[in-house]
């Protein structure tokens, strides 16, 4: 029985303990609150209220009135759980069963590609990301391509016209953003040098922000220079971000005007749940992207990592958990800061025609991503010396 | 006959989308902003605020029965209400007054009047037809009951609704 | 790599290969080649390969998969239809391919190097492993022409299907 000894099991417990904490704890509260910050963000956009009155339900135990919270319908993530785990799960006649009901499970995958970014400096002397591997970005791209199986299978599984559609859309839109994604972010990679992510981040906190070279080595011509490229990397990141997280203005496979819902008409009860929540971690992992490349990370100027290094030296004497947890809150900070302007977008622009999508990743993105590794290359190689 | 739709020429700006893309979200941030600020103000928060005091003269809420200034029911069974009614939201069991009663001469009193408030559309019409001016629509509007049951007002319910109407019959009168 | 683990992704993988060949139905095959895939992947990342695990993915179960089911998906193929063997003929090829193993084995045992066992692959202790380095290191160096070699034969393939597609269009 030597191979069962040999299995480290510390380190396999370990990694499961931080996977559990970082998905029960930070990502799914994040996740359906992000539904409810949709709610009144783009209630208040359009003039309206949006939900704000559901309260705890102190009734149920016995207490004479519901425990309304000033702010108002924080209790909502939780009605609206309650309400998809008890609604009726309706399996329509003609699917194909198994894959109907595999695809859901499937939508859940980008939770996957949150073990690869780090979320913190270090707490107590422990990294603050799951999977530290020398080739993070290549695998959140991996977990991401892996992605539309769930769609495609849904939209093919459903033996119905209009999700077919959807997946189809889904498929050719989400190979098409994949490419300008990975070839935008390359420039990034080129300057830093690492396809790690805590190594991209830690650059960053030395060096200053891609998109803000403030200190550091960021005071050289070079990286001033670099600008360019990084904002045009930003632009074109954030667009895929959107096309591939399949938001509006890029929602093509759930087009409610032209396909029902698209790949997910019909899912009812926690099956469609589990889609809903797939869509918004996939939103989730998409901004934590765009901190981790482009907004330093866990990163504030002023402020030290957890083990009290670099910042301002008064704030260095504090104890290094608080710093931990200081940096913590700086990613989510910044990660819930890009959700709202994802919210922001959704509700100001209306959705482009398939094929002008196809276009733009087609033709521009892509070409603008390739010419943007050159430039970048030509601005690394002449300022070097 | 074809007509083409002329395609707009696009200036560079337009084509590049991104300014575009910008003045819509200063637009919709400038919502947001003013929602912020508390200084939309579109919708009432119903339960909280309500508008009861504003409400016109000529309101239909919910059809009540009243008696008059000498605690008479107007109401003589007719049951012309009954028969207006477009949603047949009324039942009326009539009775005759047995001789001897004061009210004697007047024949017809309904032993039980009932208004289904599920059914019911608040059209008025009742108090349109009714001859005796003893069925009218009031300002009662949030009607609410968690069986069917509750819903069906009967006649004391509609009493007690409805209240009393003072003074001479008004109904035609213009000048009220 | 953990022999428990590896026998397990290696046993998946192959049961998942031979569902390919097996499933009349084109989008499990298609379904079973991605599982397969996914294994080998995690074959890679037990040998500490990440890169070439993440390729794995990328490229394979990411792009070239999802292609093959959006062509089986748009051409609606339906599940093949179970044929009529030839005895003889599946006898035959059994005996050839059993004939052929047999061969194979015996001359692998008296090669004496394939007795030995693999050495293992230790890295000096102050070294870390970055394949990603030495990988690209080796191909924009020592493997330069290739590349542009591969480069210009898949940019040249591209035109083609553009061509031809474009001809039959007229």
């Amino acid at each position: 029985m030597d191979f069962i000894t040999s299995i480290p099991w510390a380190l396999i417990a370990w990694s499961v303990a931080k996977a559990v904490f970082v998905i029960f704890l930070v990502v799914l509260p994040m996740v359906s609150y992000t539904v409810y910050a949709e709610r009144r963000v783009s209630a208040a956009i359009q003039d309206r209220v949006g939900p704000n009155r559901t309260g705890f339900p102190t009734t149920l135990l016995g207490f004479k009135k519901d425990m309304q919270i000033i702010l108002g319908g924080l209790g909502q993530p939780i009605a609206d759980a309650v309400k998809f785990i008890l609604k009726e799960d309706f399996t329509p006649g003609g699917v194909k069963k198994f894959y109907f009901w595999l695809a859901p499970c499937l939508a859940m995958l980008p939770l996957v590609s949150l073990a690869f970014v780090p979320f913190g400096s270090s707490l107590f002397g422990e990294k603050m990301v799951i999977a530290d591997i020398n080739v993070s970005v290549l695998g959140v791209f991996a977990v991401t391509g892996v992605g539309v199986y769930a769609i495609v299978l849904a939209g093919w599984a459903s033996n119905s016209k209009y999700p077919f559609l959807g997946g189809i859309r889904s498929t050719s839109q989400m190979i098409a953003y994949e490419l300008s994604m990975g070839m935008s972010i390359i420039p990034v990679l080129m300057a830093q040098g690492t396809m790690q992510m805590s190594h991209i981040v830690q650059n960053q906190a030395d060096n200053g922000w891609t998109l803000l070279p403030l200190w550091g080595h960021g005071l050289s011509l070079q990286s001033w220079l670099l600008l360019i490229p990084f904002g045009i990397s930003f632009i074109i990141f954030a667009i895929s971000v959107f096309a591939e997280t399949n938001r509006l203005p890029f929602d093509m496979p759930e087009s409610e005007s032209e396909l029902v819902s698209g790949y997910h008409t019909e899912y009812s009860s926690m099956k469609f749940a589990l889609f809903f929540l797939g869509e918004y971690t996939a939103m989730i992992v998409g901004s934590s992207l765009i901190v981790v490349f482009f907004l330093g990370g866990w990163h504030m100027p002023g402020i030290p990592d957890g083990d009290g290094n670099g910042g301002l030296a008064i704030l260095r004497e504090l104890p290094h958990w608080i710093l931990g947890l200081v940096n913590i809150t700086c990613f989510f900070g910044k990660v819930a800061a890009l959700l709202v302007c994802f919210i922001w977008v959704r509700w100001t622009l209306p959705r482009f025609r398939f094929d002008q999508v196809m276009k733009l990743g087609w033709l521009y993105l892509f070409e603008i991503a390739l010419a943007n590794i050159i430039l970048t290359a030509a601005i690394i190689a002449f300022t070097s010396k | 006959m074809a007509y083409v739709v002329p395609r707009p020429e696009l200036t560079l700006k337009e084509k590049a989308y991104l300014p575009s893309i910008i003045s819509g979200l200063k637009i919709t941030f400038g919502h947001f902003k003013k929602m912020l600020q508390g200084k939309t103000k579109v919708t009432m928060q119903y339960p909280e605020e309500k508008w009861d005091a504003e409400l016109p003269e000529y309101y239909r809420g919910a059809p009540t029965l009243v008696k008059d200034d000498h605690d008479r029911e107007r109401c003589v069974a007719c049951q012309l209400c009954e028969f207006i009614c477009p949603p047949r939201a009324i039942t009326i069991t009539p009775e005759e007054i047995p001789a001897g009663e004061r009210f004697e001469k007047v024949e017809k009193r309904p032993a039980e009047f009932k208004i289904d408030m599920i059914r019911c559309i608040y059209c008025g019409m009742c108090e349109e037809v009714c001859p005796e001016q003893a069925i009218y629509l009031r300002k009662d509007y949030a009607i609410t009951g968690i069986t069917r049951g509750e819903m069906v007002h009967d006649k004391k319910k509609l009493y007690e609704l409805g209240g009393v109407f003072k003074g001479l019959v008004h109904k035609w009168n213009p000048e009220k | 790599m953990n022999p428990l683990l590896f026998g397990l992704f290696a046993f998946l993988m192959l049961a998942f290969g031979v569902s390919v060949v097996v499933n009349r139905n084109p989008v499990a095959s298609a379904l079973s080649l991605v599982v397969s895939f996914l294994c080998l992947a995690a074959l890679y990342v037990g040998l500490d390969a990440y890169l070439i695990a993440s390729v794995q993915v990328v490229v394979y179960a990411g792009a070239v998969m999802v292609l093959f089911l959006f062509i089986i998906m748009l051409l609606d193929l339906k599940a093949e239809e179970r044929r009529k063997f030839n005895k003889l003929a599946v006898g035959g090829g059994a005996l050839v391919s059993l004939a052929f193993a047999a061969q194979v084995i015996g001359v692998l045992g008296k090669f004496p190097k394939g007795n030995q066992p693999f050495p293992t692959l230790k890295l000096p202790p102050d070294e870390t492993l970055n394949d990603i380095q030495k990988v690209g290191e080796s191909m924009f160096s020592q493997h330069t022409l290739p590349l542009q070699i591969v480069g210009v034969l898949i940019l040249v393939a591209t035109i083609g299907v553009i061509v031809i597609s474009k001809r039959e269009l007229k």
